[in-house]
């Protein structure tokens, strides 16, 4: 790497988390919800998201490319850290731990569930309410969909708290404390948002 | 009460700066309102170890006595601080000294605190009036910002919040919290101020501002008190608007 090209790796690897992939996440969950009203609403949702135009493209840039430098770049980041939460058991230092580890597990799940549906498709699956059914039948696989999709919207909110601070857009104290409580809120609402899908196909 | 109350140390020690550490322990009589200082000029005087082998006096760092020089920083009980005002009454014994280790050892509890310095010529945390002639009187500062900023000016380069960071490691070229409250401190100045573009894109370089994780760990082990992460914060938006303006250009580098 060239030299001091970190700061601005590091702005746009915060920046990415966010937009597009934190947006992306969250859209992707609102449309899985699709789920809790019925196997036709979810295919016809899951059917109209993959019919958009240019879908190819919008997978490249919303989704694969800034997915990509953001995993890499964090695994790099989250390697660099020596942790010490047992000397220091404040609550940051714990977001800071959680922030690595929920990242990991995202990491693992994302690869594999890209492989299980888009990779799928793309080998001429169907992605469809039954398909998730399928997957979610199994009981391991249903814990693992659980705690990938908890990690990812921890990994989020909590990104979303770092991204306002690494921006320079909460700067006090206060400020801070509202950013954790307003991402808190992000945490509950989408957690609450991704489970009643994922129960939706049990 | 004939019974003499002591005091028990287990001190880790290190005979040079290449060589493996180890601990030893200490058993001292007990004097009343002792700090750790105190009780390691004690071993000084009659260097002994708990087992009553003759051994070599421990080597340390300090200076001021006052908690104002950051010298005489060590972890106690495992956590850094400093250890004249750590109060052998108010810790739990056995008393566990050890060396910081984020700095290297040279011997024993001693620490090379060199990075620090290192850091603070890097991003020149000083007011520059130096010149040929004299300059006048600078600009005034109002008096309630230089009471905000006297408490940044507190920093005694004494390290705790380096080894209190989980991003300051040996896997990592962080600089650490410590110098980069003191580019908000200089910027803060008037005159520092007509270099506040140099210190920013100073520390927007490698193991620069952006290498804080936010853990926050600084904030709550500064011994002075001093708002780390709110100064952090504050340069992270300095940083954004810098980043604007070298990258557009601007007319409004220094103010």
């Amino acid at each position: 790497m060239a030299d001091n090209r970190e700061f601005f790796y590091r702005r746009l690897h915060s920046l990415l988390g966010v937009i597009p992939v934190g947006l992306f996440m969250t859209q992707h969950l609102v449309v899985n919800h699709f789920a809790t009203k019925g196997e036709e609403e979810f295919n016809q949702a899951a059917g109209f998201m993959a019919s958009l135009p240019f879908v190819y493209v919008l997978e490249a840039l919303i989704i694969f490319l800034p997915l990509l430098f953001h995993a890499i770049y964090g695994l790099y980041i989250a390697f660099t850290a020596k942790n010490n939460v047992g000397r220091y058991s404040y609550f940051r230092n714990w977001m800071f731990m959680l922030q690595r580890w929920s990242g990991v597990i995202t990491l693992v799940f994302v690869a594999w569930h890209v492989w299980e549906t888009r990779v799928q498709a793309a080998l001429g699956a169907e992605v469809n309410f039954q398909m998730m059914e399928n997957i979610l039948d199994n009981p391991f696989m249903l814990a693992f969909y659980i705690v990938g999709v908890l990690a990812a919207i921890f990994h989020f909110a909590n990104g979303l708290w770092s991204f306002c601070v690494s921006w320079g857009i909460a700067v006090s104290p206060r400020s801070q404390q509202i950013v954790t409580y307003a991402t808190l809120f992000v945490f509950v609402a989408l957690s609450i948002i991704g489970l009643r899908a994922i129960f939706a196909f049990v | 009460m004939s019974e003499q109350k002591t005091v028990r140390f287990i001190i880790t020690r290190q005979d040079t700066a290449d060589s493996a550490p180890y601990n030893e322990e200490f058993e001292i009589a007990y004097r009343p309102n002792m700090n750790v200082i105190s009780a390691l000029m004690e071993i000084r005087r009659n260097p002994v170890n708990a087992k009553g082998e003759k051994t070599t006096p421990i080597t340390w760092d300090m200076n001021c006595l006052e908690e104002v020089c950051g010298a005489c920083s060590m972890n106690i009980n495992g956590k850094p601080r400093q250890s004249c005002t750590a109060l052998v009454d108010q810790l739990e014994q056995p008393i566990r000294l050890a060396p910081m280790s984020t700095f290297p050892v040279t011997r024993d509890l001693q620490v090379d605190r060199s990075r620090m310095f290192d850091s603070l010529k890097r991003v020149k945390a000083w007011v520059p009036i130096d010149g040929t002639y004299d300059l006048g009187p600078g600009p005034r500062m109002p008096e309630r910002k230089r009471q905000w900023a006297y408490e940044l000016s507190k920093c005694m380069t004494c390290g705790v919040c380096l080894e209190a960071c989980p991003n300051v490691n040996s896997k990592s070229n962080f600089i650490g919290p410590q110098p980069l409250s003191q580019v908000r401190l200089f910027n803060a100045h008037p005159t520092g101020a007509m270099n506040r573009d140099e210190r920013l894109e100073t520390i927007m370089g490698d193991g620069g501002l952006a290498n804080c994780g936010n853990s926050q760990n600084c904030v709550q082990s500064c011994p002075k008190g001093i708002p780390l992460t709110t100064s952090i914060a504050a340069l992270n938006r300095e940083a954004t608007m810098q980043s604007f303006r070298s990258f557009f250009g601007s007319d409004h580098a220094v103010d």
